[in-house]
């Protein structure tokens, strides 16, 4: 019974989850030849909501309306998931980060999403503003820029076995791991 | 079939006149919500997780990426073997052409991402959790895409 509720309730190991993410790939290409790429959805949206617009976001955006049909379905799956309560998260946080978000006062509770960021009343902060648009604006410059993001380039891309995809996963991992450890603690003295 | 009059990372090869029908809508929606609800299983979608990744403090999130793309991978290999057997035309990820741009913006991503802890798939997901900040963060992405579009031309690529 426990293992039933957890399989329900609980997050899955990632050698369940990972396997099941990749086989999006075929399914897409099965589909109607569609390459996995969610961010182009940003420059698709920019697209169809613009009056006027750059020469960047003139064409039709309705060739890709497949592309925004799968976001939408990406955001139901989150309705459903937060309107059913189907998900337990335990609090399971590196007690090394745990030690590090401490410094800033936070309160930290047994949830995926941290309250100090994401939460309504989390608006009423300076430093959530900052840390909210300056992180919005570079994921949304740097995904076009390099062409792709983490679905398009590091599982798409890779699973295709293309090298620039490989070249952009590796500055995707090198942006982050100097954004996390050496920016984010000044954002989060603000 | 119409190309993109620009630079997307990949060369389309899908042809526009060949419209989707509302059975492959459908099933696109359909992907799109197992994709999201395995984001949501696989808690990729969590600020924490993320953080973790990036100070090399789980393995979590590093299993989920490489199974993922040996799935894909191997997937794709199997159901071309299929495929070639039956004669018919094999399934290819769009191909990926480089250009100097990937660099810098694969930097530029990657310094937001270790910020918000979200990438583009992700936003959308939380955005539909209902998390205030991803709303805000959905709509700083929308204008630092836009900001790209603005400056295109003047950006090494």
């Amino acid at each position: 019974m426990q293992l039933i509720h957890d399989v329900i309730f609980k997050p899955w190991p990632w050698y369940v989850v990972g396997p099941l993410i990749g086989l999006t790939v075929p399914l897409l290409l099965l589909i109607e030849n569609k390459t996995l790429g969610i961010s182009a959805n940003l420059r698709h949206i920019c697209a169809a909501l613009l009056p006027s617009k750059p020469t960047f976001f003139q064409y039709n955006w309705k060739d890709h309306q497949w592309n925004l049909f799968f976001a939408l379905g990406i955001v139901f799956a989150g309705v459903f998931v937060n309107v059913s309560g189907l998900m337990e998260y335990n609090f399971d946080i590196h007690p090394d980060l745990q030690k590090e978000l401490a410094q800033y006062n936070v309160q930290l509770q047994a949830k995926a999403m941290p309250d100090f960021i994401f939460s309504t009343s989390a608006l009423s902060s300076f430093t959530t503003w900052v840390l909210l648009i300056v992180g919005g604006l570079l994921v949304g410059f740097g995904t076009r820029y390099a062409g792709g993001c983490t679905s398009g380039h590091a599982i798409a891309g890779l699973s295709g076995l293309q090298w620039p995809s490989l070249v952009a996963t590796i500055t995707f991992m090198v942006g982050g791991i100097i954004s996390a450890n050496f920016i984010l603690p000044y954002l989060l003295a603000l | 079939m119409k190309n993109l009059p620009n630079i997307d990372g990949e060369v389309q090869t899908e042809s526009a006149n060949q419209k989707t029908s509302l059975k492959n809508i459908f099933l696109f929606f359909a992907c799109g919500f197992f994709f999201g609800f395995v984001l949501v299983k696989a808690e990729v979608f969590s600020w924490y997780r993320i953080q973790e990744m990036f100070r090399f403090q789980s393995f979590h999130m590093y299993g989920v990426i490489g199974s993922a793309v040996v799935t894909g991978i191997v997937s794709t290999y199997i159901i071309n073997l299929f495929k070639r057997r039956k004669q018919s035309a094999s399934i290819h990820v769009a191909e990926k052409k480089f250009h100097k741009g990937i660099i810098p913006g694969g930097l530029i991503f990657g310094l937001g991402w270790g910020i918000t802890g979200a990438c583009p798939g992700p936003i959308f997901l939380q955005a539909g959790m209902g998390y205030a900040g991803a709303f805000i963060l959905l709509l700083a992405a929308l204008s630092g895409t836009f900001l790209y579009g603005l400056l295109r031309d003047r950006l090494p690529h």
